[in-house]
């Protein structure tokens, strides 16, 4: 019984306490530099895109959001020809993230992406691009990997060695 | 003491009564949370006030379905009997000097009957419901009302024997001198726990219990029914409340401000008491509310009754 009127008393006394509830649209939360919110492609430091459309994203994707379709340029450069998240599917848990191998997509720390058509919620390749570098700068991936492309033979990349020659490898 | 202007009061004290429990909607979900450290609605309108309005369209648009398997006559009358007897309850309640509906002589009566009453639109809507869910919450608000009832009578004899009358305007003019929560400060409290019983609010709400019944008695309900339950149980609060203050607590009476707004004021403390208690207790089991009720509560209601005569006696 006791116990009881002790427990009415603490709950009133709840009454001047400060509120916990964040006043949302007015007063912003504060999200971690980290935050896995709404997906971006970024470019790399020459402004190129970084995907080259090696569809781990899309086998990582856990709820099969991701479609793309891959094709080369002129220079032998992977890159998507459409690329699609449905964010009515995605459940930002940044596993694309972790598989890309070229830092292309990226989760950012943006949640506000409320729409009234479930349509609207398909991103195509036009609204994910940014033009910037996101989190990984200075990071080119056609200008550090052996594939040979046009305007970049193989062994001009940065820290590598020109290939070898076997056949001036005679005993 | 007959009202004036009765047709002025009856159609008053209605429309403030149902205003009340109304806004009750609005209110308890501030204060509940106030004392959750949240502050709940608080959009639409000025502090959300507009909150009662939205809430009242959207129950009116809902649909209002009735179960095919259901006792179709009963289940459509049980929400509006709850509504019908606490109203009828308000009708001995003395707002003011003057302000009363009917001054019976025999108020208390009226008034305890009136608002047990009230137990049968539970019992019948969890009755006529043919869901199990439904009708475990009738049979346990049926067995809450009858081990509750006993000593929610016998608390008010106290203040009976005192006053020397079954009629609450003269209860209240009894109290000129001292209010009898403090003489009969026992039964004061029984009182209190009674009509928390009777209004099958937390902690007593067992013939609802969210958590082991769905939602009771009103499981099949929807729409506007539902609402009737809601409104109706909300009325009972305000009607709880308000017996409180004129039995214990010296109804109309009070120094400087007129004597409605006295009785508005000690109504609004008991409402909000109500709204802490629900913040703050949790459920009892279901033999643990039976055996207080026959255990405890009731040998000292009638050993606050056997002491009142004596001492009452003994003044004479």
């Amino acid at each position: 019984m006791f116990s009881m009127l002790r427990t009415i008393w603490y709950v009133f006394l709840h009454a001047f306490q400060k509120r916990i509830t964040v006043q949302y649209p007015e007063e912003k939360p504060y999200l971690a530099p980290r935050y896995r919110g709404r997906i971006v492609l970024t470019r790399d430091p020459d402004g190129g895109e970084r995907c080259v459309a090696c569809n781990l994203c899309a086998v990582a994707c856990p709820v099969g959001c991701i479609a793309l379709q891959a094709t080369e340029d002129e220079h032998g450069r992977r890159y998507p020809e459409f690329f699609r998240i449905n964010f009515s599917r995605c459940i930002f848990c940044g596993y694309c993230e972790e598989a890309c191998p070229t830092y292309a997509i990226q989760l950012t720390p943006d949640f506000e992406m409320g729409e009234f058509h479930r349509k609207n919620l398909v991103y195509e390749k036009e609204d994910l691009l940014i033009d910037g570098q996101g989190k990984r700068h200075g990071y080119n991936f056609w200008r550090v990997a052996g594939v040979q492309i046009g305007g970049k033979d193989k062994g001009e990349a940065e820290h590598e060695s020109a290939p070898v020659d076997v056949h001036s490898l005679l005993p | 003491m007959t009202s004036p202007y009765p047709l002025l009061s009856i159609v008053g004290i209605v429309i403030v009564a149902l205003t009340i429990a109304a806004s009750l909607i609005y209110v308890e979900r501030r204060l509940l949370a106030l004392w959750q450290d949240r502050y709940g609605p608080n959009r639409t309108g000025p502090f959300g006030l507009l909150q009662v309005v939205a809430d009242s369209i959207k129950i009116f648009m809902k649909e209002d379905w009735v179960p095919p398997f259901v006792d179709k006559p009963v289940f459509i009358l049980a929400p509006a009997v709850i509504f019908v007897t606490v109203l009828m309850s308000f009708a001995v309640l003395p707002v003011a000097p003057g302000i009363i509906v009917s001054d019976l002589n025999i108020g208390v009566l009226f008034f305890l009957a009136m608002s047990s009453l009230g137990v049968y639109s539970v019992v019948l809507a969890g009755w006529s419901s043919d869901n199990k869910y439904a009708l475990m919450g009738g049979m346990r608000a049926a067995a809450q009302m009858l081990s509750y009832e006993v000593f929610m009578g016998l608390s008010l004899m106290g203040v009976v024997i005192l006053a020397g009358s079954f009629s609450l305007p003269a209860i209240v003019e009894a109290q000129k001198k001292i209010w009898f929560v403090v003489p009969q400060f026992p039964g004061f409290v029984l009182f209190l726990i009674a009509g928390f019983a009777e209004t099958r609010r937390i902690p007593f709400d067992l013939s609802e219990a969210e958590s082991e019944l769905v939602a009771g008695y009103h499981s099949e309900y929807s729409g506007m029914k539902f609402g009737m339950f809601f409104v109706g149980e909300y009325m009972g609060v305000t009607l709880i409340s308000a017996a409180i203050s004129v039995l214990f607590f010296g109804g109309w009476l009070g120094p400087v401000l007129p004597g409605v707004l006295w009785f508005l004021i000690k109504t609004f403390f008991f409402i909000a008491f109500f709204i802490l208690v629900r913040a703050a207790l949790p459920r009892p089991r279901f033999d643990q509310l039976m055996s207080w009720g026959w255990k405890v509560m009731l040998p000292i209601a009638l050993a606050n009754v056997l002491l009142a005569g004596a001492a009452v006696q003994l003044w004479r």
